[in-house]
């Protein structure tokens, strides 16, 4: 049983979301009912996989007993095992939200929902780059219907965008795929890794243009500098249960540049290695001081928030680009406290857009929400563990991310636009707080209140916050262990290949 | 051959670029059609193009044709084919949505609330 548990996060959702594509005429408690425990389940079977991740051992699931290299292979290691893991503890986080009544805006809500989270954990568990492709198109499609979902016009607008983006995005992917098969001759990771070093010059030229290509796909995913402009209409104009699920996919951009510049194009990889990382670095800084401005220029608390998942993209690229294991470690607590945190505030938005009337999630002055208290609270909290301010997690991550910077001339990009970037961010999130807030009309209240489920799902997610902060140590030696894990190639390597194909030095 | 199967690549690629940077709905979806095109003419010749080879296994020959560019091209064209079908849907309900097909109305990134 033990080891079909890899697939397991690929297997449930895609039964669960059949069905309920299939049983879409039944009653919308049953459906919810379904939604929740499948995802719930999830959450238990990532938080399975990081245990058995935890021995520190590689380990594959071969579909069809076909062997790699041949075969398609699923790997589980730490970082696939927290990846996935995070997605489902956010998943859950807006299934509680939409179940209060979001998912009945349009029809088919829960069984994309499951497609979509059968997309992101086969992106995070597969071995093989074709298959990476295929589990990107899964992703990609259910989103597309989750963006429209409801309808409207600023959705729909903005969805032709993000759809004509992301199928020329998809081209691009394929053409790099083409060129590293053609190159190498197989498609599976590994395979590949060890077959790059031992390319000659000219074949070395063609590998550098598919590894660039990459970058330039997992760059659009993840809303790398000159390719963000997309984000914060698509993410600000998303259902919040969406657009709180989406937080995951700007991350699957981030996990593919971890995954393929560390095991494919990684130190070992000859005059190949490490060509990404500069690249990050530059534009993962470019990004942190775009979305800083972007952050204090927002008008609106979504389209605040999805500022503030660039800056998270920024930080997390810069991590990228500094090509350590501390930086690594460091990147990977902060992922976790970004995704968390950024997906409560979307829901939070939502909430408090829902009270008050006409004004919605803009920042203006208009009548004053019904629940200040718990309103008032959860987006003190959130703002607090966003921009970093401590005792909350935002504080530690960033903390940790300055600290693995070790040039001097790193520590003097990073520090400088990082900690602008916080003070910015106090400023505009102050403001954001204080105008929705206090700057209200008290004579007319609507009494619309959020309910126990909306009420649940935010304090689930921005709860993750001091969570973390308070579990930081173990979190820190989790995040440690993964970094030590993805730098040593050779042993995923040996993991996955058998002995005699596995290149010359295996 | 190979100048001529290249040229053919790099001809469609180019057309659907150019019309994916059109201003209107119709011409951005043909224009990804054909450069979904272009991939795929791309895909099936990275294992080198070859003629008259065996795909899988034929007795009394050494003379193969790369089997695995086919199966990806033919992954790739069932994803391509249902996304062009998606795109086509989506420009039809943007058309009666906003009342005009034009791609880039200039306006800032906040969603705006729906005047219902």
């Amino acid at each position: 049983m033990m080891q079909h548990l890899i697939i397991l996060p690929i297997v449930l959702p895609l039964f669960t979301g059949l069905f309920m594509l299939l049983s879409r005429n039944g009653a919308t408690r049953s459906r919810r009912i379904l939604a929740l425990a499948s995802t719930s389940l999830l959450v238990v079977a990532g938080a399975l996989q990081v245990i058995q991740s935890g021995d520190d051992v590689v380990r594959y699931y071969a579909l069809g007993d076909w062997q790699p290299p041949f075969g398609i292979i699923l790997v589980l290691d730490r970082l696939s095992a927290m990846m996935v893991l995070l997605t489902a503890i956010l998943a859950l986080g807006s299934v509680i939200y939409a179940c209060a009544g979001d998912d009945e805006q349009g029809s088919n809500f829960h069984g994309l929902f499951q497609l979509q989270l059968m997309g992101v954990n086969g992106a995070f568990l597969t071995g093989d780059l074709f298959n990476l492709f295929v589990f990107f198109e899964v992703l990609l499609i259910a989103s597309y219907a989750l963006l429209i979902h409801g309808g409207g016009k600023s959705r729909i607008h903005s969805s032709f965008h993000y759809v004509a983006l992301n199928l020329a995005g998809s081209a691009l992917f394929l053409i790099a795929v083409g060129v590293l098969y053609g190159v190498t001759g197989t498609l599976n990771m590994t395979d590949m890794a060890t077959r790059i070093p031992e390319l000659d010059a000219s074949q070395a030229g063609l590998a550098k243009v598919g590894a660039m290509l990459l970058l330039v796909v997992f760059g659009l995913k993840a809303a790398m500098m000159p390719l963000y402009f997309w984000l914060p209409r698509a993410y600000a104009a998303a259902p919040a249960p969406v657009a709180a699920l989406f937080v995951i996919m700007s991350k699957v951009g981030i996990y593919g540049i971890l995954r393929i510049y560390t095991l494919i194009f990684g130190a070992q990889a000859g005059v190949l290695a490490d060509i990404a990382q500069p690249w990050a670095w530059w534009l993962g800084l470019a990004t942190l001081a775009l979305g800083s401005v972007g952050v204090i220029a927002a008008r609106d608390l979504r389209t605040q928030v999805a500022y503030l998942i660039l800056v998270s993209i920024g930080t997390l690229l810069a991590g990228i680009g500094m090509n350590s294991q501390q930086a690594t470690s460091a990147l990977l607590y902060y992922m976790i406290h970004t995704t968390l945190v950024t997906g409560g505030l979307f829901l939070l938005a939502d909430a408090i857009a829902r009270q008050r009337g006409k004004a919605g999630a803009r920042i203006v002055r208009s009548r004053s929400v019904t629940q200040t208290a718990p309103l008032g609270i959860l987006f003190f909290v959130g703002a607090m563990a966003v921009v970093g301010m401590p005792p909350l997690s935002g504080a530690i991550g960033k903390t940790l991310v300055m600290q693995a910077a070790s040039l001097p001339s790193d520590k003097a990009w990073l520090w400088s636009i990082l900690l602008a970037n916080g003070l910015v961010s106090v400023i505009a999130l102050s403001r954001a707080g204080s105008t929705v807030f206090w700057r209200a009309n008290h004579k007319e209240e609507t009494h619309e209140t959020m309910g126990a489920m909306r009420g649940i799902a935010l304090v689930f997610l921005i709860g993750a916050s001091p969570l973390i902060s308070l579990l930081a140590g173990p979190v820190t030696e989790f995040t440690e262990a993964t970094a030590t894990q993805l730098s040593d190639q050779q042993r995923y390597i040996r993991a996955i290949l058998p002995a005699d194909t596995a290149g010359g030095d295996a | 051959m190979e100048a001529l199967y290249a040229t053919m690549t790099g001809a469609l690629a180019a057309s659907g670029l150019y019309l994916t940077l059109r201003g209107r709905t119709f011409p951005v979806v043909v224009g990804l059609t054909l450069l979904s095109y272009a991939v795929n003419l791309f895909l099936f010749s990275t294992g080198g193009l070859t003629t008259d080879g065996a795909a899988v296994i034929k007795e009394h020959t050494d003379h193969y044709a790369d089997p695995l560019p086919q199966a990806l091209v033919l992954t790739a064209i069932v994803i391509g084919f249902a996304m062009t079908a998606f795109s086509v849907i989506l420009a039809i309900r943007v058309r009666g949505e906003l009342g005009n097909d034009v791609v880039n109305v200039t306006r800032g990134d906040e969603p705006r609330e729906d005047k219902s």
